[in-house]
């Protein structure tokens, strides 16, 4: 059992790797490792309570989606264990875990790709319930029209296909879809990342509605900070496979500790240009390394405006610095004394 | 102030569909002085594209076809060229960047050969002179050890360091204006941050004038000094960015100021613009956004006017034009 048992997710120490060449079935055989592994996750901890959000932000490539899918088993971690409510779901079998799917629902990135153009609307909200309960017929149809009222479709359009719709209207049949059965907890995987500025307000207001009205607790992973910091309780921020800093929304964005996280809060665009005339905006050098051979010791250390010896060869632990406020650097002090962002940007 | 360096008057695109006719750009007009940054803003389909692809007589037509209007760059009416006198003004005196460096760079070619073919072509630099002049480009653009890059494929570059071959190779011709469509929207957000540090850069070093196209409203806060609002093919709102943020004339401005989270502050609620990004082939008569506006009323039904509201700030709503004719 997790420590933590007020959590509706526990993720201890969780990795996921993957094998970039083949080790033969005689390599296989004689345990040999793959030469080369993407490192995806690579030792995550991580709790979300009941009812929160937590905003789960980094670059592309840093591991957030994997995670995600991780968290629902829909990649199987390589180690580590993976707990809802107090349930290891790292040690269920397919169908047990098939039981648990309707407990734990995920909302996808693009509201193209993810809905079957050849369904209708109602035949693909309809799924999932046909799946776990016996409704069908009237029961069906009722419900169906119910949970495109919830997510503010017009039920008349029960019979249409995804191309009729904008990319508003499909994002929010992808979560009916996903609210159809009931869960308690939803992955939200960069649900406004394709969808113009004037609908992502709208869908980030229907997830807080919904998240407030059903209880849902939600994983919301996105790269954009704006949206993060709007809809979270709590943020975590990765890089390179790693969580380098964890805490309370408002808390993070007045006072992120880590480099990497200054960094990134300091690079949105704030659309006031008083502001951004006189902030100091941290721009970093160089690209996010590859995680098929991410650096030694601190992972940030080749971007890292503060990167000492130390850094390249010991890697810091997410330590909590007070307040449930982790972050993972051995500079803490010399980092906040640093003059960094925050106090420009105000 | 003199002639600007661009001035585009009543420009008028569209697009001959099944569905009938898409007035994707429907009378608009700006200036640009140079050395000077223009920010277009709107949302998918509001014409912000095909504005700039207008100006750069790249409109595949058919579908597509200018119907009117005039793009005067440096007193001289590009729309009125010859096909073989824009070839001259493309990637020479314009240049343009796009939103998805990596479709927009050969994926067979060497960077050295994509780099090289403009400065011979329009500079007529030889082979030797045009490879020195792209790693110097590449140098200037912050790809570290250029030398020994060029002679890679797109494929081995980053996402930003794509982007910066591509703004290398849109600078090599010193042009004096260059249209950036939405260069950082595929790229992360420090990433964004150097992309847009190295225009704002190399503006100040090159005098270059800019029209930058973004759906993001903090992208253009900090990097442009007049913002261009489009909304369904018009222009509905133009001002100096400082005055555009401070008064917010148009309702669909004020909407998408409203509706954006403020990374520096909390609210509650989101306020959001209700309703979806209109139907192009199915526009209204009057005021296009007039079904989204929280404050339609009868006199929107007819196109609105476009008025001032402050200095060199305009705006196309009759709330604007009721307030000017009371005060």
């Amino acid at each position: 059992m997790p420590e933590n048992v007020s959590s509706l997710i526990a993720v201890r120490d969780v990795k996921v790797h993957f094998p970039l060449d083949s080790v033969g079935s005689l390599g296989r055989l004689l345990g040999r490792p793959p030469a080369r592994v993407v490192k995806a996750i690579d030792g995550v901890t991580l709790d979300i309570q009941p009812g929160k959000t937590l905003g789960l932000v980094g670059e592309s490539g840093c591991g957030k989606s994997t995670l995600g899918r991780a968290i629902l088993q829909l990649v199987r971690p390589t180690a580590g264990r993976i707990f809802f409510k107090g349930t290891e779901l790292t040690g269920l079998n397919a169908r047990q875990l098939q039981q648990m799917r309707r407990r734990m629902q995920m909302v996808f990135q693009d509201p193209y790709a993810s809905l079957n153009p050849r369904m209708t609307v109602g035949d693909i909200i309809a799924e999932p319930i046909e799946i776990f309960e016996p409704l069908r017929g009237e029961a069906l149809r009722r419900r169906v029209q119910e949970l495109m009222r919830t997510v503010s479709l017009n039920p008349a359009f029960v019979k249409r296909y995804p191309h009729e719709f904008s990319g508003g209207q499909r994002q929010r049949i992808g979560i009916a879809r996903a609210l159809a059965v009931g869960p308690e907890f939803i992955v939200a995987d960069e649900p406004i990342a394709a969808l113009d500025v004037s609908i992502q307000a709208q869908i980030l207001n229907l997830l807080s509605q919904l998240r407030r009205e059903l209880g849902l607790t939600t994983l919301f992973i996105s790269h954009d900070l704006r949206a993060v910091r709007h809809i979270s309780d709590r943020v975590a921020v990765m890089y390179l496979g790693k969580l380098v800093e964890v805490a309370d929304s408002h808390e993070i964005y007045r006072r992120p500790l880590h480099p990497y996280t200054q960094a990134l809060i300091s690079a949105v665009p704030v659309p006031d240009p008083a502001v951004e005339k006189t902030r100091r905006r941290i721009v970093l050098t160089g690209d996010v390394p590859s995680p098929i051979n991410p650096p030694t010791g601190c992972r940030f250390h080749t971007r890292c405006p503060y990167a000492q010896e130390r850094c390249r060869a010991e890697e810091p632990p997410l330590v909590d610095t007070g307040g449930g406020h982790q972050a993972a650097c051995f500079l803490l002090e010399e980092v906040s004394s640093g003059g960094a962002a925050r106090d420009s940007a105000a | 102030m003199g002639t600007p360096l661009l001035s585009v008057r009543n420009l008028q695109t569209s697009f001959f569909t099944r569905e009938g006719e898409v007035r994707s750009v429907d009378d608009v007009s700006f200036d640009l002085e140079a050395g000077q940054t223009l920010g277009i803003v709107g949302e998918s389909g509001s014409g912000k594209s095909v504005t700039s692809l207008s100006i750069m007589r790249l409109i595949p037509t058919p579908p597509g076809r200018i119907k009117g209007g005039q793009v005067l760059f440096g007193g001289q009416d590009l729309l009125k060229l010859s096909d073989r006198q824009m070839r001259a003004i493309r990637g020479k005196r314009i240049a343009m960047i796009f939103q998805d460096p990596m479709s927009s760079l050969n994926p067979f070619l060497r960077i050295a050969r994509q780099l090289t073919e403009i400065s011979e072509l329009h500079l007529g630099l030889d082979r030797r002179a045009a490879r020195r002049r792209a790693i110097e480009m590449l140098e200037l653009v912050g790809i570290p050890d250029a030398a020994r890059r060029i002679d890679d494929y797109p494929h081995q570059f980053s996402g930003g360091m794509r982007q910066r071959v591509m703004i290398a190779m849109a600078l090599s011709c010193d042009p004096q204006l260059l249209i950036a469509d939405e260069p950082t929207t595929a790229l992360d957000v420090t990433i964004q941050a150097q992309i847009l540090e190295l225009i704002k850069d190399l503006r100040e070093r090159l005098g270059t004038a800019v029209i930058l196209i973004t759906h993001d409203l903090g992208v253009v806060a900090g990097m442009a000094d007049r913002v261009a609002v489009m909304y369904a093919g018009k222009i509905v709102e133009s001002a100096p960015t400082d005055s555009l943020f401070a008064r917010p004339a148009h309702p669909y401005t004020q909407g998408l100021l409203r509706s954006m989270p403020d990374p520096l502050q909390e609210v509650a609620e989101l306020y959001q613009i209700p309703g979806l990004p209109p139907d192009m082939t199915r526009l209204p008569p009057g005021c296009a956004f007039a079904p989204r506006c929280p404050h339609a009323a009868e006199p929107c039904s007819q196109p609105p006017e476009t008025v001032a509201v402050g200095a060199a700030h305009r705006s196309a709503c009759w709330l604007n034009v009721r307030s000017e004719t009371r005060a």
